[in-house]
C-alpha cells in the first residue's frame, strides 16, 4: 500500500482534535492545556508540509516553517503567565483557575 | 519582480512603528522603568506619526493594483487605511491615560508605569496594522500574532495582582486555541485551493465547494469569531475585561476589536467573496446571537468592566449585521459603526478610570457609582451621554450608529433580522438606563476623590463631543471616507 495525502490528512485531523479535547476535557492542569496548543499547531505543519509536498509547491512549506516560529513564541509567553499566575497562587490546576466567575 | 521601493513607500506607517518599537524596547531595557514616561511619550508620537501617514490615501481613496506591496503579501487600500487610523487613534487614547493609572494605588503592589507597556501597546499595534492589510494568509497570521502575544502580556502586566495573571492565562489559552483553529483552516484552504494568497485562494473556490473547502472556510470564521469575540465564541470576554488592568481592557475594547472586525470583513469579502451564501447565514448567526446574547448577559452584571464587555460583545452583534449584508452599502455601515463604536467605549472605560476611591482604587461596581451626580456631576453627565448612546437614544450619535446597519439591512431585504435585532436593542437598553438611574437617583455611596489629569479629561470631552449631536456635523465626511473604504473592499470582487 502506498502513502497517500489522505494518509497525512488523517493524521494530522487526529492530533487536531486531540489537541482541541486537550484544551477542552482537560481537568488536571495548565501546563497539559500549552502542550496541547502545541499539538494543534503541529497538526497544521502536517496537513501545510504534506500538501506542499504533494502539490509541488514551496508556500506550504515556508508557512510551516513561520508557524514554528510563532509556536515557539507563543510557549515561551505562555510559560511565562504560568508562571507568574503560580506565584501568586500557588497551583496550576484548571479547575482553580476560578478567581473571576458569571 | 517585486518593486521594493514602492512596496516600502506603501508601508511606511508600519516601518516607522516596527524602528519606534525596537529602539524603544532597547531604551526601556537599558533605561528600566525611571525612563518609562519619556517611552511613553515617544510611544504615542510614533502612533501620531504613523496616523498621520495614513492620510493622504485616507482623503483621495486608494484601491486596485497599485495597492499591493511585496507581490501579494500586502494590501494597502481605502479599506486598510481607514481601519489604520482608527486603530492609531484608539491606540494613542489607551496609552495616554494608562500612566496616571499605573502610577496610583489602584495598580496594587506594583505602582509605577513600566518602560515595557508602552512597547507592548507599540507591537500589538504593528500586528494590528500589518492584520488590516494582509492579502496573504501568511501575513494575516503573522500579524495576528504579534497583535495577540503582546496582548496576553499586557493582559498579565500586574504581575502581582491575581486577577491580572488569571485573565492573561485565560486570554492566551483561549487566544491560542482559536489561532489553531484560524491555522487549521488555512492549511486546509491551501491544501484545496493550492495558495495563500488572497486572490488564488478565490480563484480556487470557484463554483461548487468540495468538502475540504466547505471545513477550511467554517475553520477560518470560527477562528475569526473566536478574535472578535462573537457568540458562540464570546466565553473568555468579560473574564479578560475584568481581570485585565482597566486601561489595558479599554486597548482591547478598542483597537484589536477594529483590526479583527477589518480583517473579517477582507477575509469574507476578498476570499470568500464568490461564496457568499456559504458564510452569510453564519454569519447572520453570529451577529443575532451576540447582539442577544450580550444584551440578556448583561442584565445580572455587578461589575462595571464585566458589563461593557457584554456590551462590546453586543455592539459586535451590530458591526457583524452590517457584514452579513454582504453589501458595499452593509461594509460602509460597519465601519461607521466601528468608529463610533471606538468613541463610546474610549469614552466610557476614560471615565471609568476617572474615578477612584479614597483609598485610590478604581470603581469598578455599581455600589462604587450610586449618586456619581452629587459627588462628581460632570462625570456623572459624559457617562450619562456615553450610555444612552451606546443604549441608540435618538439625539445622540450611538443613534445614528445603529440606523445605518438597520438601513442596510433592510435594504438588502433581510427584514426579519433587522426586526429582531431592534427587540434585542430595546432589551440592551436595560441596563446602560440601570447604570444611569444608579448615577442618578441611588443615594451617593462611595465619596469619589482623586484629582484626574488633564489628558483624561479632553479625552473624556472630546468622545463626549463625538457622540453628542454635535458629532452629526461629522457624519457627511465619515459617510464618504467609509464608502471609499468600502469600494476599495469590493473592488476584488
Amino acid at each position: 500500500m502506498s502513502i497517500g495525502i489522505e494518509h497525512y490528512l488523517v493524521v494530522g485531523a487526529i492530533l487536531f482534535v486531540l489537541g482541541v479535547l486537550g484544551i477542552f476535557l482537560n481537568r488536571k492542569n495548565v501546563i497539559v492545556i500549552l502542550m496541547a496548543v502545541e499539538l494543534i499547531l503541529l497538526s497544521v505543519n502536517i496537513n501545510l508540509v504534506a500538501f506542499s509536498a504533494f502539490m509541488g509547491d514551496l508556500v506550504g512549506q515556508v508557512f510551516a516553517m513561520m508557524v514554528l516560529t510563532v509556536a515557539a513564541a507563543e510557549a515561551a509567553i505562555g510559560l511565562a503567565i504560568l508562571v507568574i499566575y503560580y506565584r501568586g497562587r500557588g497551583t496550576i490546576a484548571v479547575d482553580d483557575v476560578n478567581r473571576m466567575k458569571g | 519582480m517585486i518593486d521594493f521601493a514602492s512596496s516600502f513607500a506603501l508601508v511606511m506607517p508600519e516601518l516607522l512603528l516596527t524602528a519606534a518599537g525596537l529602539i524603544l524596547l532597547l531604551v526601556a531595557a537599558w533605561g528600566g522603568d525611571k525612563l518609562a514616561r519619556p517611552v511613553a511619550i515617544l510611544a504615542v508620537s510614533a502612533l501620531f506619526g504613523a496616523g498621520v501617514m495614513t492620510v493622504p490615501g485616507l482623503h483621495f481613496g486608494v484601491d486596485g493594483a497599485d495597492t499591493y506591496a511585496f507581490g501579494t503579501l500586502m494590501k494597502v487600500d481605502s479599506f486598510a487605511l481607514f481601519s489604520k487610523a482608527l486603530i492609531y487613534l484608539a491606540a494613542i487614547g489607551c496609552l495616554i491615560v494608562a500612566p496616571a493609572f499605573f502610577n496610583s494605588a489602584a495598580a496594587g503592589a506594583e505602582r509605577g508605569l513600566r518602560a515595557e507597556y508602552p512597547v507592548l501597546v507599540l507591537f500589538a499595534t504593528l500586528g494590528m496594522s500589518i492584520m488590516v492589510s494582509a492579502s496573504d494568509f501568511m501575513t494575516l497570521y503573522l500579524g495576528l500574532e504579534l497583535n495577540s502575544l503582546a496582548a496576553y502580556v499586557l493582559a498579565s502586566i500586574l504581575r502581582a495582582d491575581q486577577r491580572s495573571a488569571e485573565a492573561g492565562l485565560k486570554y492566551f489559552v483561549l487566544g491560542a486555541l482559536a489561532s489553531g483553529i484560524l491555522l487549521y483552516g488555512m492549511s486546509l484552504l491551501y491544501g484545496f485551493t493550492g495558495g495563500t494568497d488572497f486572490a488564488s485562494v478565490r480563484a480556487g473556490l470557484e463554483g461548487e465547494l468540495s468538502t475540504g473547502q466547505l471545513f477550511g472556510l467554517i475553520f477560518v470564521m470560527a477562528g475569526l469569531a473566536f478574535k472578535i469575540a462573537a457568540v458562540p465564541f464570546h466565553m473568555w470576554t468579560p473574564d479578560v475585561y475584568e481581570g485585565a488592568p482597566t486601561p489595558v481592557t479599554a486597548f482591547f475594547a478598542t483597537a484589536p476589536k477594529v483590526a479583527a472586525v477589518a480583517l473579517t470583513a477582507r477575509v469574507a469579502f476578498e476570499v470568500f467573496g464568490g461564496q457568499v451564501l456559504a458564510w452569510q447565514q453564519i454569519v447572520m448567526f453570529a451577529a443575532l446571537a451576540s447582539i442577544v446574547f450580550g444584551a440578556l448577559g448583561a442584565i445580572g452584571q455587578e461589575n462595571l468592566k464585566r458589563l461593557l464587555a457584554y456590551s462590546s460583545i453586543n455592539n459586535i452583534g451590530f458591526i457583524l449585521l452590517g457584514l452579513a449584508v454582504a453589501s458595499p452599502a452593509g461594509a460602509s455601515a460597519m465601519l461607521i459603526y466601528l468608529f463610533i463604536y471606538v468613541a463610546m467605549s474610549l469614552g466610557s472605560f476614560v471615565a471609568l478610570l476617572m474615578l477612584r476611591s479614597e483609598d485610590g482604587n478604581l470603581f469598578e461596581t455599581f455600589g462604587d457609582i450610586a449618586g456619581l451626580a452629587v459627588t462628581r456631576p460632570a462625570i456623572a453627565w459624559c457617562l450619562l451621554l456615553l450610555m444612552f448612546s451606546l443604549a441608540g437614544i435618538p439625539p445622540l450619535l450611538g443613534f445614528y450608529s445603529k440606523f445605518v446597519v438597520f438601513q442596510a439591512t433592510v435594504e438588502a431585504g433581510l427584514v426579519v433580522f433587522a426586526a429582531i435585532a431592534i427587540a434585542a436593542s430595546v432589551i440592551g437598553a436595560f441596563y446602560y438606563i440601570k447604570f444611569v438611574k444608579v448615577m442618578f437617583f441611588d443615594e451617593p455611596a462611595g465619596v469619589a476623590t482623586g484629582k484626574s489629569g488633564a489628558a483624561h479629561w479632553v479625552l473624556l470631552a472630546i468622545t463626549a463631543v463625538i457622540i453628542s449631536p454635535l458629532g452629526y456635523l461629522l457624519t457627511p465626511s465619515l459617510t464618504d471616507l467609509a464608502d471609499k473604504a468600502a469600494r476599495a473592499l469590493f473592488m476584488a470582487v
